[in-house]
């Protein structure tokens, strides 16, 4: 496979990860702002805030309005992580690997393009936003299942995997960082129904509030949502969750090339450190210290898989 | 129906009868609703925006997507027509490779005097640096595209023998995947031959002509300039269909004598290249130094056998529309035998007399620049105001040498499906031709491109075209 398509496999599912991951918070924010309205404001911050695009933002807008953030984080082109501009790059690098994609991948890549540029011509209004976000998450989970179902089992696959969970161990760990204050113990022992509700956001955020409540009951605790988003192996937007997929991946790949990579050493690293570190270790070092840490050892390896495999050069 | 009894109309005769090779669709056409065909027809825009076969028009920023409209009805061809056409275009093809021999080695035909000199020396098609080249295989056109236009029942001609890079191949595949798709019924009623089997000829082809160097199965690739170009899908779809890679210029770089592409895994060989960037733009050493879309070094290596090109670079000087007119000359001077397929006559606007006779006659003639392509920069004189016409003449006499001229050709018509009904609309075809040492492989089909306004003799995609499916009947 070429260097350069491998490169275009990887950022063609980072962006649509993204997309994804950016209707999704957008989804927790307005839940927010119709539950909480006095709330609204700050909620919208924290939602810019962790999409990564503040200073594009406060740079365009003097207040974090509902309607400003809903259109700069969904259409506006001038936001490179915007959904529209999400699709557009993962589009744009799909026909740059399209010989590595099956036709139904393609196509469904190409329709996803189609149906949200038209879902996306005009600013939405707030009546039409819940149709828009499932339309995002739809079209998103259409690609993922034509993956699924049609893509070879070798390299071209571990590329696809490798930019999904890059991108969202990314996202998970920018959620938590954002709103660690309010995991952080002192905080949390007030028990304000205020952080309950924030604690939600962050489930909702990764599509994970039910799954929780079946895995550790009614009582929501800083530890527990910790330890959940970070540590457990059975949810797919834990950091370790998509450490070990990334992990997994790029194994297959140095069996099918069968030669040793500095990326998979890092990997594994990072992935051992996620698995044992406890929680309440991961606590007493600092949450946001961790987190910060991990963004940078993330950030790290996706450089170092670039690098291994030849994207560009 | 036909409401221009002058042009031949390949579906029926004037009488209102279908001609043979169209009855049986006649007759299936005869008992359909035109609003299901109609609905249809927009089911097949649908088909086509989701598989992405779209097209870039130079110079459209905005709309830098367009689809190449598709009409329903297809283009059909009688076995025993298309028996003549393959025999016509083997024997061209044939003639074309000679000449490219011959006109980079010995030059035999410019000694005999049977092309002027002059036309090779002062032409910018023809490459030096290909001179004494012999390609693996002495193929140097692997793929053509040659276009042919129809006057009546028997009458066939060239129009232009497209053997750089060919494009539309694609189009021919894809037009008859959706006809297939909407109407089912009509592939069980009526035989019509396959041609989705192209890609794995093309691969069987180019593997074909691999040079000395390959070791093992050979290595083939499609190079394309990139995804802004206005084919890069037909170049992705090609790519994809012979299960080979597509790359740029900046994932290739000579190792070891050798053309090698970047993979995952290192540096990897390429045996056989399908270039489908122009040849100036190739090798920015040998040619033009501002390319970015080309290898630098990549001529050297394809001169010492390390790679095959196909085309090979300067097969441009025999499709050049000079050289046209030269046509039935050099089929007969290489192949010993009259040229089957007929060549339009040609006016050579560097002689005089010819000259004197086209500025006389330029509101009756098609006027079109020696180099150009794409319908760009040519005048069609029935067709043309009087303003165009005096512009034209003026660029005409200032540069007579760039310039040909042709008689406005009674192209026939084949009915697109109107608001209205069937309709007839000139068409062309350009069938697909693969060259190989082993033979010369011609798929039973091509691109029919029509004129989709009504009276228009223009069939070019970039000025307001369409294309059908194209079929040729089996037993």
């Amino acid at each position: 496979m070429l260097g350069k398509t491998a490169g275009g496999l990887f950022w063609m599912f980072r962006y649509l990860e993204r997309s994804e991951n950016t209707a999704r918070l957008i989804e927790a924010g307005f839940r927010i702002a119709l539950t909480r309205p006095d709330a609204a404001e700050s909620e919208w911050a924290s939602v810019v805030e962790t999409a990564g695009v503040r200073a594009g933002f406060t740079d365009k807008y003097d207040a974090f309005e509902g309607s400003a953030v809903v259109d700069y984080l969904l259409r506006d082109t001038t936001n490179g992580s915007s959904v529209m501009s999400c699709i557009e790059h993962a589009r744009s690098n799909a026909r740059l690997v399209r010989t590595a994609l099956t036709r139904e991948v393609w196509e469904a890549v190409n329709e996803s393009w189609m149906a949200l540029k038209e879902a996306l011509k005009r600013p939405i209004r707030e009546a039409d936003l819940p149709g828009v976000l499932g339309l995002i998450r739809r079209q998103s989970a259409l690609v993922r299942g034509a993956l699924h179902g049609t893509m070879l089992r070798n390299d071209i696959f571990d590329f696809a995997r490798i930019g999904t969970f890059l991108e969202r161990a990314d996202n998970t760990a920018r959620i938590l960082d954002v709103k660690y204050y309010v995991l952080l113990p002192a905080v949390s022992q007030i028990g304000s129904s205020l952080d309950n509700v924030q604690w939600e956001t962050i489930l909702r955020s990764v599509a994970g509030q039910n799954s929780f409540r079946w895995l550790n009951g009614p009582d929501i605790s800083p530890r527990e949502i910790g330890d959940f988003l970070i540590r457990d192996g059975r949810m797919p937007r834990s950091l370790s969750f998509c450490i070990s997929k990334i992990t997994g991946n790029l194994t297959y790949l140095e069996k099918q090339y069968g030669q040793d990579y500095e990326c998979v050493k890092q990997a594994r690293l990072l992935h051992h450190r996620l698995d044992n570190t406890p929680i309440d270790a991961i606590f007493d070092f600092g949450l946001h210290e961790f987190l910060t840490d991990c963004l940078r050892d993330n950030a790290a390896l996706g450089m170092q898989i670039e690098e291994d495999f030849r994207f560009s050069g | 129906m036909s409401d221009q009894p002058t042009f031949f109309d390949e579906l029926q005769y004037p009488s209102g009868d279908p001609r043979r090779p169209y009855e049986d669709f006649h007759a299936w056409f005869s008992g359909e609703d035109l609003k299901r065909l109609k609905k249809k027809s927009s089911e097949a825009e649908t088909f086509f925006r989701r598989t992405g076969i779209t097209f870039n028009v130079y110079g459209e920023a905005e709309a830098d997507e367009r689809l190449i409209p598709f009409d329903i009805v297809p283009r059909i061809i009688s076995e025993r027509e298309w028996a003549r056409l393959t025999k016509g275009i083997e024997q061209r093809v044939r003639a074309i490779n000679a000449f490219l021999y011959d006109i980079y080695h010995r030059q035999e035909i410019l000694r005999a005097g049977r092309v002027p000199k002059e036309l090779i020396a002062s032409n910018s098609a023809f490459l030096p640096q290909m001179v004494g080249v012999t390609p693996p295989g002495n193929i140097y056109t692997h793929i053509v595209g040659v276009d042919l236009v129809r006057t009546g029942e028997d009458d066939f001609f060239v129009l232009e023998d497209n053997a750089r890079t060919p494009s539309g191949v694609s189009y021919m595949l894809e037009n008859r995947e959706t006809m297939l798709q909407m109407f089912p019924e009509l592939f069980t009623k009526i035989k019509v031959q396959e041609v989705s089997d192209y890609p794995t000829r093309l691969r069987r082809s180019l593997a074909a002509c691999a040079p000395a160097a390959t070791s093992g199965k050979p290595v083939v690739a499609v190079l394309t300039p990139g995804i802004h170009n206005s084919a890069y899908f037909e170049h992705s779809f090609l790519a994809d269909n012979m299960g080979v890679e597509l790359v740029e210029g900046h994932d290739l770089r000579v190792v070891d004598g050798r053309i090698a592409m970047r993979t995952t895994r290192g540096y990897k060989p390429i045996d056989v290249l399908y270039r489908r960037v122009d040849d100036d733009f190739l090798d920015p050493l040998t040619f033009n130094p501002e390319s970015m879309l080309g290898v630098p070094g990549i001529m050297d290596v394809y001169r010492s056998g390390g790679i095959t090109i196909a085309n090979a670079p300067g097969t441009g000087i025999s499709d050049d529309k000079a050289i046209y007119s030269y046509m039935p000359d050099i089929v007969e001077f290489y192949t010993g035998e009259k040229a089957i397929l007929k060549n339009v006559p040609t006016w050579r606007c560097s002689e005089a007399d010819s000259l004197a006779y086209v500025l006389d006659n330029l509101e009756e003639l098609v006027v079109k620049e020696v180099h150009g392509s794409g319908g760009y920069g040519m005048l069609v004189g029935p067709a043309a105001s009087k303003k165009e016409i005096a512009a034209f003449r003026a660029k005409l006499k200032a540069k007579p040498d760039n310039y040909i001229a042709q008689p406005t050709l009674a192209l026939s018509t084949c009915p697109i499906l109107t608001k209205a009904g069937l309709s007839p609309r000139h068409v062309d075809l350009r069938p697909f031709v693969l060259v190989s040492p082993n033979k010369v492989d011609i798929t039973p089909g091509g691109l029919t491109r029509v004129a989709l306004k009504k009276g228009s003799l223009v069939v070019n995609s970039s000025q307001g075209g369409g294309t059908k499916d194209t079929w040729v009947l089996g037993e």
